[in-house]
């Protein structure tokens, strides 16, 4: 089986190795100057390291106010995407009708339309309707993005599985309710687990529709970065915070990575 | 099927009509199947026979005409309010549940208590000769397996009716072979009526108490195995369920007499020497052998007939006689009993 | 056994619920509008009627004395945008989205296609880790470490410099229009950070598109006589191209859209994001701004039909 696994030729390897290596390599620069002695400048080489600035963000308590909104934004933005996305793909996965490609266009806009135009007109309808700015309206604004992930895992397991099953579960004796609970949703489930993942790591991060959907009062990890970033004193501790959030949405892709591969196994 | 206990019918088609968009998968089909009876719907693909079973089961609705179980309508009463219970082609096992919980599925769905589910699988594995394959996962199972579970797991709600939609497909020969004589066992053991949709002629000679042949969303002709083979009553009988040979119009006046059309199996024509006489009980025609094909227990042979017309010709490895020291080119007559021909309706 | 067979059938309690599901059973329609309705309802009211909405303000008019908006048609907003200074931020988006999007496309590929064909096992999910880390470290803080990278003091510039290349750098720079004072002043600077920070969308897909391609289809082609180069171009390649083409609708539009890296990196010149922003936080230009989004829309709606023809969604 290994033996006849097709080998790359080397300037292909040394492609694919170099752009792994422009991809991480700022990440790489995140890092190391999480640890200069410098608080407003960045010079090369750093003249020293340290990790003060690691208990100096300890202390930061806006940092983990900023921190604890962010998880509670995604968390919630994510479930409602999931409930959106089972609906849609239910309702898709199989039938065919009128206007259908339109409905998968609508949810695929909010990724494939700037952020900026979702912001502001999120914005301007908010404004207009005189909802006031609050978590809340954060989390309208990532849900309604983060549906299309999980649409897009939900339907692709719904295709590839037998569609004589859910005939099977009725057949013997369940109604449509009972089939979905005990033969569509844990033949989603782990599809579901994935996009839910990738759609709480893209609210974890989203910054540009954040910042026109939140009120003044809310402050999410990348609001508070992007806050941050340009004042002139304490600068690593962005850095610092950035590899917190590094350390938070690793595991999640993993898991998710996982869960799609998985999938793919058994169908 | 014993003749002495009246059957009552299990399932009746009154003038069913199916239409999907334009295309007219069952057209003013009208049927009845008994209670116990082993019954096959055979049929080429797209001659709406998987339709029949969907619609019995519950997953299609009928464009037209009522379907009726046990006397009772079916119209809008959901698959799972049916007495009825569906083998499908590919299984459709459910991968994240044990072999047990598959079987067990039905009873769960009732809510009956877990120790006579547990009872009942039990007796479902034994029924389906595997009775130490519950703890697995159906992704364990080997494609023989497989097909007896779905069985077990349609079975153990005992439908009044079961469906069976070419259930053996996926299986090689052998194994198909031996789960035939398996299937008609159990039907016997069980006393469930089964209703078997296939493509295979010879599947449903061999299992079926009697058989619906279908062609292009009607039914050509019901009968039993020996109905239909003996006497098909269309030339697409005649020519789908085993071989024929089929005359009809000039050819058909020239052999037998009559323009009007006859079917006459391979089997019952035989070979002689040009010359050699036809007895008085018997029809004859000259011609010369255009092909042979060796088939082991018989020879096929191809006969091109004076005057028009082709004649295929089974012969018995018997003896070495006339008909199989004949080789391509070699000039022959066909000989044939009258009482062979059957009088087929015009397509 | 038939026994209990028929007391588990015993007919089933007439109740509300079982014949709303019977309802639902009967009425396949009704099902389908009953599982679209809530996510149709919010992307259509929550979603699509804002999207709507900032269309219509951009034929609206403005009360030249409050600045508030009247909602009265006019094309005088767009004449404005016809305007070459706002034409000019147009091309600029576009041109360096499509810029973007080429090179990413270019940059992409073989990275692609190496994980789709030749990486396995640990090797395959290093490289997936290697994506997708920067794709999901924060934004800000990847386009802030590209400054102080490309800055005249930062890792570069040093690297040059101890190289002996600074000679190089300063030949770049020169070039009139792309260059600028230091790499993170100008457009070049700002071309590296987009391509870094959206390059991820284009491999995904296309790795995908190309993991979809069965073995089988290359060993015919080989079989079949093919060269490996032949094989690459009439089988590998087109099966590839939706990929890549999901992949640009994220690049082209990410690009087109983005005023953060525009404000970090760069010469400080407007794009649409930038113009965006700008215009709709000061007072009277509402109906502009509005204007500047439908540009995205307009271009973004026609590259989706585009994108649809070349059998892009089922990439994506």
């Amino acid at each position: 089986m290994r033996s006849d696994q097709p080998r790359a030729s080397w300037p292909l390897k040394l492609a694919a190795f170099a752009v792994i290596a422009f991809l991480n390599f700022p990440v790489l620069v995140i890092f190391l100057y999480a640890f200069t002695t410098e608080e407003a400048a960045f010079t090369f080489p750093p003249p020293g390291l340290t990790t003060t600035w690691f208990g100096v963000l300890f202390q930061r308590e806006d940092f983990w106010r900023a921190l604890a909104t962010s998880l509670q934004v995604a968390a919630i933005a994510t479930l409602v995407a999931m409930a959106l996305g089972t609906l849609l793909a239910l309702a898709l996965s199989r039938t065919k009708f009128f206007g259908k490609e339109m409905i998968s266009l609508l949810v695929l806009l909010p990724i494939a339309l700037p952020g900026i135009v979702t912001g502001i007109a999120l914005r301007s309808s908010i404004n207009q309707y005189g909802i006031p700015f609050s978590m809340w309206t954060i989390i309208i604004g990532h849900a309604t993005f983060c549906v299309v992930t999980v649409y897009n895992n939900a339907v692709a397991r719904l295709r590839r599985s037998s569609p004589s099953m859910n005939e099977a579960s009725m057949d013997l004796g369940a109604t449509a309710l009972q089939t979905f609970r005990y033969i569509i949703l844990p033949t989603m489930a782990t599809a579901l687990l994935a996009g839910g993942l990738l759609a709480f790591a893209l609210s974890f991060d989203e910054i540009i529709v954040t910042n026109f959907t939140a009120g003044p009062q809310q402050q999410t990890l990348p609001i508070w970065i992007y806050n941050q970033l340009p004042r002139p004193r304490d600068r690593p501790v962005t850095n610092v915070a950035a590899i917190f959030t590094i350390l938070i949405t690793l595991p999640a892709l993993l898991v998710a990575y996982r869960l799609t591969r998985g999938g793919d196994e058994q169908a | 099927m014993d003749a002495e206990t009246p059957r009552s019918i299990a399932i009746r088609f009154s003038g069913v009509t199916k239409q999907f968009g334009t295309v007219r998968a069952v057209d003013d089909l009208s049927l009845e199947i008994v209670d116990g009876e082993f019954f096959s719907m055979l049929g080429p693909s797209g001659s709406g026979k998987t339709t029949c079973l969907r619609m019995i089961a519950g997953f299609e609705q009928p464009t037209a005409g009522s379907i009726t179980l046990h006397d009772k309508e079916m119209a809008g009463v959901p698959p799972y309010e049916r007495d009825v219970n569906t083998v499908f082609q590919d299984y459709a096992l459910f991968p994240h549940m044990t072999v047990e919980d598959n079987i067990g599925y039905g009873l769960m769905i009732r809510k009956a208590p877990k120790a006579e589910r547990h009872k009942r699988v039990q007796e479902m594995l034994e029924l389906v000769r595997l009775p130490d394959v519950g703890k697995r996962k159906p992704s364990q199972l080997s494609g023989g397996q497989r097909q007896r579970i779905a069985l077990a797991r349609a079975l153990i709600n005992h439908p009044a009716v079961l469906l069976l939609d070419e259930p053996l497909g996926a299986l090689d020969l052998k194994l198909r072979q031996q789960m035939q004589v398996e299937l008609k066992t159990i039907q016997r053991e069980v006393g469930i009526t089964f209703i078997f949709v296939t493509h295979d002629q010879e599947e449903a000679l061999t299992m079926s108490d009697r058989i619906a042949v279908f062609n292009a969303g009607r039914i050509e002709q019901v009968g039993t195995p020996n109905e239909i083979y003996e006497n098909p009553a269309t030339p697409f009988v005649a020519t789908f369920v085993g071989t024929s040979n089929v005359y009809a119009g000039e050819v058909a006046l020239r052999l037998s007499g009559s323009e009007q059309p006859f079917a006459i199996r391979p089997e019952k024509l035989r070979l002689a020497l040009p010359d050699d006489p036809t007895p008085p009980d018997s029809r004859s025609a000259p011609g010369i052998v255009h092909d042979v094909v060796y088939l082991g227990m018989n020879t096929r042979f191809l006969i091109d007939l004076d005057g028009g017309g082709e004649a295929i010709v089974i012969a018995q490895n018997i003896e070495h006689g006339a008909a199989v020291s004949a080789v391509r080119g070699s000039r022959v007559r066909v000989i044939w009993k009258q009482d062979s021909e059957r009088r087929v309706q015009h397509d | 056994m038939t026994e209990t067979g028929i007391t588990l059938r015993a007919a089933p309690p007439a109740s509300l619920w079982r014949s709303v599901l019977r309802f639902f059973y009967r009425h396949p329609n009704a099902t389908l509008i009953a599982l679209l309705a809530l996510p149709l309802l919010w992307m259509v009211v929550i979603y699509f009627s804002s999207i709507l909405q900032m269309v219509l303000v951009s034929f609206y008019t403005t009360d030249s004395l409050s600045g508030r908006i009247i909602p009265k048609f006019t094309l005088a907003t767009y004449q404005q945008l016809l305007q070459p200074a706002n034409l000019d931020i147009i091309l600029r988006s576009v041109a360096m989205a499509a810029a973007v999007t080429i090179a990413a496309a270019i940059v992409g590929f073989p990275i692609s296609y190496y994980i789709a064909r030749y990486a396995r096992g640990r090797t395959k999910v290093l490289f997936f880790l290697g994506v997708m880390m920067p794709l999901w470290s924060s934004y800000l803080v990847r386009v802030y470490a590209w400054k102080l990278i490309l800055s005249n003091e930062g890792i570069l510039n040093w690297v040059l410099a101890q190289l002996g290349l600074t000679g190089v750098l300063d030949a770049v720079l020169s070039i009139p229009s792309i260059g600028g004072a230091s790499l993170s002043t100008s457009y070049i600077g700002m071309f590296v950070v987009f391509l870094y920070i959206w390059l991820p969308y284009m491999i995904l897909p296309t790795q995908a598109a190309l993991e979809r391609v069965p073995k089988s289809y290359l060993e015919a082609s080989a079989d079949m006589g093919a060269r490996p180069g032949m094989t690459f171009r009439k089988v590998i390649l087109p099966l590839a191209f939706p990929g890549v083409v999901a992949g640009s609708i994220f690049t082209f539009s990410l690009t087109l859209g983005d005023y953060i890296i525009p404000g970090i990196i760069g010469n400080s010149a407007f794009f649409i994001g930038s113009a965006v922003y700008t215009f709709y936080g000061t007072a009277g230009t509402f109906p502009l701004a509005a204007a500047f989004t439908v540009v995205p829309m307009a271009i973004m709606g026609v590259y989706l039909l585009i994108a649809r023809k070349l059998g892009a969604f089922d990439a994506l």
